[in-house]
């Protein structure tokens, strides 16, 4: 993918992001990420039902790449198994961290692969997305 | 003037424009930290040889140092801490947490530092007291007559910033303590922001409380000072137990030192109080009329100047002080501080430890400039040069 496209994707998700806006329903489990070092700030709630991810909201404040990289990964967990979402995860976490990954399975999240050349953002390409990790490891 | 001796980084054409958060460290107070680690690195008011003596007379010819900063009337009222947190938080839990009952009132304004809020809420929990805000002028600065018509009979303290973190007005702490002490409120100040950029004069302003950090003002980070009034601190219930005591024979035979050490329990930071003592001697040297004239000199400058760019929005362009707050239109204030990383330049984009100004600008974060002497016009050149670019957030994203 080249890198214009890379960035139009970036974009989109920041300025419209999926799902934004929380239900506050019983059913789905709730839980706040911050990045100590940064503001970026964020209310995620998920709904589980027979090991299914059925949804997964958002809100919150925070930068183009925190923004974008969990609405992309909203959109890609919805209707996946706990288990697929977290071995997601996981290759999302080792591409971040230059470590050997399963780059199929990731799909667009690959658009982040370089995110460390910037080392202030690469917490910022992790929040959302592992906060989705804690709710489903709960 | 040149300042690239005592701030060799600057070479490295480094734009440092987050002198809010913490200053430079010029050479000179890092080599006369060096100077007592390599040449008298023993333990303060301990020994009775040589080296000890020298530590003990360098630390406390730091205090008088510190002292004549502020004008205090002796070393008693001085006492070192870890930073104007601990100190605001020695007063807040040391004394007014023993000073106050239930439907006491503090005042302080929106625009405080986390470290000027937080401790009072807990004090609203534990006592019952109440927090109540000093409203803000439309320009988000502070007003006598708003601190007036804030004051009612159970007002018994005031609590705030002489120059606020974001904002960055200068509020009249002379006149505030005035109408306080008229009422009997006492009055505690977060110099934080202030030391080191203006002049300080404790007995002229009659506070009852101040508190400072070396590192805002070019000395180590790990230093702080709480003033206070003699019979104030005296009163204070802060003790850390150890070696603050004379004796210690039973629970109930404790017998504490004298003001200031008996609040400063433990090994202080030796050479950070004698690296500040050098970074007061640097201040006093370049001048702090200069500094304030200068700063407020370079916000103006810095102000006109990204005034006339279209994609900025500015929150205190009207404001006389050494700081500047803004966002780029439709950018996230991290997305703008991590774009103007690529240029070198260092700014901070955030609620700046102040998560209650967000009420009043109706916007959560910003980016800040928070500029010092060693501050140029060339600098705040290229920082409107990089802003000047409608791409800002497309090439923040680093792919």
């Amino acid at each position: 993918m080249d890198n214009e496209i890379k960035r139009e994707l970036i974009l989109e998700h920041f300025n419209n992001p999926v799902n934004k806006g929380l239900v506050d329903d019983p059913s789905y489990i709730k839980e706040s990420k911050s990045n100590a070092s940064c503001i970026d700030h964020f209310t995620i709630e998920l709904k589980l039902e027979d090991d299914i991810v059925k949804d997964i909201r958002f809100d919150g404040e925070a930068c183009a790449i925190a923004t974008s990289s969990l609405s992309i990964a909203i959109s890609k967990l919805i209707g996946k198994t706990k288990e697929e979402a977290i071995n997601i995860i996981d290759n999302y976490n080792k591409m971040i961290a230059h470590e050997e990954y399963d780059k199929d399975l990731l799909e667009e999240l690959n658009i982040y692969e370089d995110i460390s050349k910037q080392p202030a953002r690469v917490n910022c390409a992790l929040l959302g997305i592992n906060g989705i990790k804690d709710i489903l490891k709960k | 003037m040149d300042y690239v001796n005592e701030f060799p980084i600057l070479k490295t054409g480094l734009i440092y424009f987050d002198n809010g958060a913490t200053t430079l460290k010029p050479k000179r107070v890092l080599d006369k930290m060096n100077d007592y680690y390599l040449n008298y690195p023993s333990n303060a008011h301990r020994g009775d040889y040589t080296l000890s003596l020298k530590a003990s007379k360098e630390l406390e010819d730091s205090r008088t140092c510190v002292k004549d900063f502020i004008n205090a009337k002796s070393n008693k009222e001085i006492v070192f801490t870890s930073g104007s947190t601990e100190s605001m938080n020695m007063a807040i839990y040391g004394y007014f947490y023993h000073n106050l009952n239930k439907y006491d009132e503090v005042l302080i304004t929106k625009a405080e530092h986390a470290s000027n809020i937080v401790p009072w809420f807990d004090l609203e929990n534990k006592l019952g007291i109440k927090v109540k805000y000093i409203p803000l002028n439309d320009d988000y600065t502070f007003s006598i007559d708003n601190l007036k018509e804030s004051i009612t009979n159970n007002t018994k303290v005031v609590s705030i910033a002489e120059i606020t973190n974001v904002i960055g007005d200068t509020r009249d702490i002379k006149e505030i303590t005035r109408l306080c002490h008229e009422k009997g409120i006492k009055v505690l100040v977060d110099a934080a922001q202030s030391a080191g950029h203006i002049k300080i004069d404790v007995q002229d302003t009659d506070v009852d409380f101040l508190a400072i950090s070396a590192h805002k003002m070019l000395g180590p980070t790990g230093v702080g000072v709480l003033y206070g009034k003699e019979e104030l601190l005296n009163e204070i219930d802060y003790k850390k137990g150890g070696g603050t005591t004379i004796s210690f024979d039973s629970p109930k035979e404790i017998e504490y030192k004298e003001l200031p050490y008996k609040l400063e329990a433990g090994t202080q930071n030796i050479a950070g109080i004698i690296g500040f003592r050098e970074a007061i001697n640097y201040v006093n040297e370049i001048g702090l009329d200069y500094i304030e004239k200068y700063t407020h000199d370079l916000k103006k400058y810095l102000v006109e100047k990204l005034s006339k760019l279209d994609n900025i929005i500015l929150y205190n362009e009207n404001v006389s002080g050494s700081t500047v707050a803004f966002n780029v239109k439709d950018v996230f204030a991290q997305d703008t501080a991590i774009y103007l990383d690529k240029f070198n330049i260092c700014v901070r984009s955030g609620d700046h430890c102040d998560k209650k100004l967000g009420d009043e600008l109706k916007i959560k974060n910003t980016v800040r400039v928070s500029l010092y002497f060693y501050n140029t016009k060339e600098e705040c050149d290229k920082l409107v040069v990089a802003l000047n670019n409608d791409k800002i957030l497309e090439e923040s994203l680093g792919v």
